[in-house]
């Protein structure tokens, strides 16, 4: 390193890292973001098989079904406009419920069916998950209370 | 009375603060001595005033005083003590009480006993310091009014949200806000040097203890907030890059570069513009993490109030604080006289690099922090950025980083050769490389950036005792030490990464009282459901028994809790440590057969992380009184040699 240049050079390392980090920013975020989807979303945009997605909506009433080995739960997550198939091995999140709101990371298999790998619901009387807002959610049997207090 | 007094106490506070201020700026303005005189005491007032508005506040919570609006919503008369106690900052209004407290405390601290800066530059400081807690008393006297009362007066409280009823939140916060608080120190000393032209050793020294005194804080915070999310969310997880932690974690990598370059604009008066401006980054960061978390555009356990009013009262802070730092060094950075200059190959060199590095990871966590909301904001789409990202983004360039950190210490400052580090770090490099074959002789299935991480922690954990080498151990400065134990800290919490993300077993089944469950090395008998009762919760609690191999039997009792007041439930995790390793069992849902969801884990080395960040902080701790030790000596001796003039 040149004495003479050594501040510019510092300065222009400093930039050099800086503009990486975004263009490596950049590039990753297009693999590695997950879009935030509605069933009725994914009805008219049709995510591929295969990519992460955020999945969010109500569980339907009466939807919720346990598989024999006691740890799978199929069940279907709605918005006003459409009806979405979930299946997730696990501890389900305190206060998941049928009626209730709930926000699952996964993905869409080939035959159409969420494979959620994690849930959120919400977890207290206040607390509603962001993606949720301001989603209608209503439908014959629903009242919009259920969701946004 | 009480909450009366309080509010009158923070009212003066702030008054007292505007006065610092003022008194500041007009004696620098016109070089009035007598006006510097006064500052130090109206900051030690300042810091008196606030405290005993803060001490008031808890005295309130303690005597659950349902007349006060915070108390009411957030504290409970059943609650346990404890919590009333650290329920004070369990809230929006309570912590911004803490943060500017603990501002407060920080400016009588320096008023007190700063004693090697040049007057001036204190006094800018000092000024700088009165200034940025005039935001925040603003903010907490205009929107957000702990003492507020409230009519006609409740019967009870609401309680506090059961996921921080837990010992971890006495200790959590007020920790993290050391380490913001901290780095608002340094913020102010640079801008102090800023503004009489003084960027040098000697405001290095002067800011240095303050740097490292946030980052131990900072380090610990994020230690315990780490390991408070792994066991009371019941996930088995240790970090979930949620953009709460990272609000966390960015000021700490940008506190890391920050207490590198001080300690070479200290030692060797390099770096100087580079420092200023880590300086204002690191308090950038803070501020945003406070934004982050306390304005309500993230859902959070730790989002207390979402009310748009504060988060764009925040806002305009972080732009008004930003935005003037960076004006003033974009102004000032030209008359900042370049430092000492020094070869590629260097110890300055490989700070250089460890700041590069440093800062392309917080750019990489910032981008990832923030792309969401940016996307949302600009075309109303949503997303999540979430752990593949990050892992794959920040990953290799932290382990880039580590090998960086084992090499630096062993380089010469100023000038030295690339063969003789090679000469000296030559067993480190082999131990890798053995360990690394080893690792893909007999493991399967572990990620290259496991794989890695492992292997060169062991060569990082040898290196980092390397500057100990031919040393005299007991002549030794402490501050060598504290580098040795905080590069060994990183060295040990990586082995605990890499073992826990390559060698966790899982188990998940649905299980009947009797039946047994084998994980690795490990038998567990399930006994019996139970319901229970505490304070102010109710549970069912599952009796276990954990075996490992022949070993002693343990009973385990995992639970899920039900609070009453706020109707939430938690799940409450058991664990059991031994030496090589953590067993995790959560229990799930029960079904109308009678079995029980139960999960369970055994994570080997797991707690090494934790524990590796422990010792980081230790060392951060040994280095401090190392430097204070020798700042002090230094001031004694200079002190007689002006006697004896």
């Amino acid at each position: 390193m040149k004495a003479k240049h050594q501040r510019l050079t510092l300065a222009l390392l400093a930039v050099v890292a800086l503009v990486g980090a975004g263009l490596l920013a950049a590039y990753a975020l297009q693999d590695q973001a997950s879009y935030f989807y509605t069933p009725s979303d994914i009805v008219e945009q049709k995510p591929a098989p295969g990519t992460a997605i955020r999945l969010g909506g109500m569980v339907e009433e009466g939807s919720i079904q346990r598989s024999a080995d006691g740890v799978t739960v199929q069940f279907v997550v709605m918005d006003a406009g459409a009806r979405q198939k979930v299946t997730y091995t696990g501890i389900t999140p305190d206060l998941f419920a049928e009626g209730s709101g709930v926000v699952a990371d996964g993905r869409l298999d080939a035959n159409g069916i969420f494979g959620a790998e994690t849930l959120l619901a919400k977890h207290d009387e206040n607390y509603i998950p962001r993606e949720l807002e301001g989603i209608d959610m209503t439908s014959g049997k629903h009242k919009t209370e259920t969701l946004v207090q | 009375m009480i909450a009366e007094t309080g509010l009158i106490a923070l009212w003066l506070a702030a008054a007292l603060a505007l006065l610092q201020f003022a008194l500041g700026a007009i004696g620098l303005r016109m070089g009035r001595d007598d006006y510097y005189a006064a500052i130090r005491p109206v900051a030690v007032a300042q810091g008196l005033f606030v405290s005993l508005s803060f001490l008031l506040l808890i005295w309130l919570f303690l005597r659950s005083d349902m007349s006060v609006k915070l108390v009411v919503m957030n504290s409970a008369s059943v609650k346990p003590l404890l919590y009333k106690f650290a329920g004070t900052w369990g809230n929006h209004e309570g912590s911004m009480l803490l943060w500017v407290t603990v501002m407060g405390l920080a400016g009588a601290f320096i008023a007190l006993f700063e004693r090697s800066l040049r007057t001036s530059t204190l006094v800018a400081t000092l000024a700088a310091q009165a200034f940025i807690s005039l935001g925040f008393y603003a903010f907490l006297l205009v929107s957000s009014n702990p003492f507020e009362r409230m009519f006609p007066v409740p019967a009870d409280g609401q309680g506090l949200n059961p996921l921080l009823q837990d010992p971890g939140l006495a200790f959590h916060p007020p920790t993290l806000y050391f380490g913001y608080v901290g780095l608002s120190v340094a913020f102010s000393f640079a801008v102090g040097a800023m503004i009489t032209r003084d960027v040098g050793a000697a405001f290095a020294k002067a800011m240095r203890p303050w740097v490292l005194g946030a980052w131990i804080f900072l380090t610990l915070g994020i230690t315990a907030g780490s390991y408070w999310a792994y066991y009371e969310l019941g996930w088995g997880g240790w970090w979930f890059w949620d953009p709460v932690e990272n609000a966390s974690l960015m000021p700490w990598l940008a506190a890391t570069a920050l207490l590198h370059s001080v300690t070479v604009l200290a030692t060797r008066d390099s770096l100087r513009a580079w420092t200023l401006m880590l300086a204002v980054v690191a308090f950038s960061m803070s501020m945003i993490g406070t934004f982050l978390v306390r304005s309500g555009i993230l859902t959070s356990v730790h989002a207390f109030a979402v009310d748009p009013e504060r988060g764009s009262f925040i806002l305009a802070l972080l732009a008004l604080y930003i935005g003037g730092a960076m004006a003033l060094f974009a102004l000032r950075v030209g008359t900042v006289k370049e430092g000492k200059r020094f070869e590629l190959v260097s110890r300055e060199g490989a700070l250089v690099a460890n700041n590069l590095l440093l800062s392309v990871i917080l750019a990489l966590v910032f981008i990832g922090t923030l792309y969401p909301l940016l996307v949302e904001a600009v075309t109303g789409d949503k997303l999540s950025v979430g752990p593949p990202y990050f892992n794959l983004a920040t990953g290799p360039l932290a382990l880039l980083l580590v090998a960086v950190m084992a090499a630096g210490p062993l380089l010469r400052w100023r000038r030295d050769n690339a063969k003789a580090l090679l000469n000296r770090i030559s067993i480190p490099i082999l131990l890798t490389a053995a360990t690394l074959f080893v690792l893909v002789l007999f493991t399967t299935g572990m990620s290259i950036l496991a794989l890695l991480g492992l292997a060169l922690a062991v060569g990082v954990a040898i290196a980092s005792f390397a500057p100990l080498w031919k040393r005299n151990l007991r002549r030794t400065p402490l501050h060598i030490y504290g580098m040795v134990f905080a590069h060994f800290g990183i060295a040990v919490a990586l082995v605990g990464m890499a073992c826990e993300s390559s060698f966790t077993e899982e188990k998940l089944v649905a299980a009947k009282p009797g039946d047994e469950i084998v994980v690795n090395n490990w038998r567990l008998q399930f006994e019996a459901i139970e319901p229970m009762a505490g304070p102010n919760w109710t549970a069912l609690e599952s009796r276990m028994t954990a075996q490992y191999g022949d070993g002693v039997i343990h009973e385990i009792t995992p639970q899920n809790r039900m609070f009453a007041a706020a109707q939430t439930q938690t799940s409450e995790a058991a664990l059991l440590t031994r030496w090589n390793g953590q067993l995790y069992v959560v229990l799930g849902e029960g079904d109308s057969e009678g079995r029980w969801q139960i999960r369970v884990w055994w994570k080997p080395f797991v707690t090494l992380i934790w524990f590796g960040g422990i010792l980081v902080a230790l060392g951060g701790f040994l280095a401090m009184i190392g430097r204070l030790q020798r700042g002090y000596k230094q001031r004694k001796q200079r002190e007689y040699a002006e006697m004896m003039l």
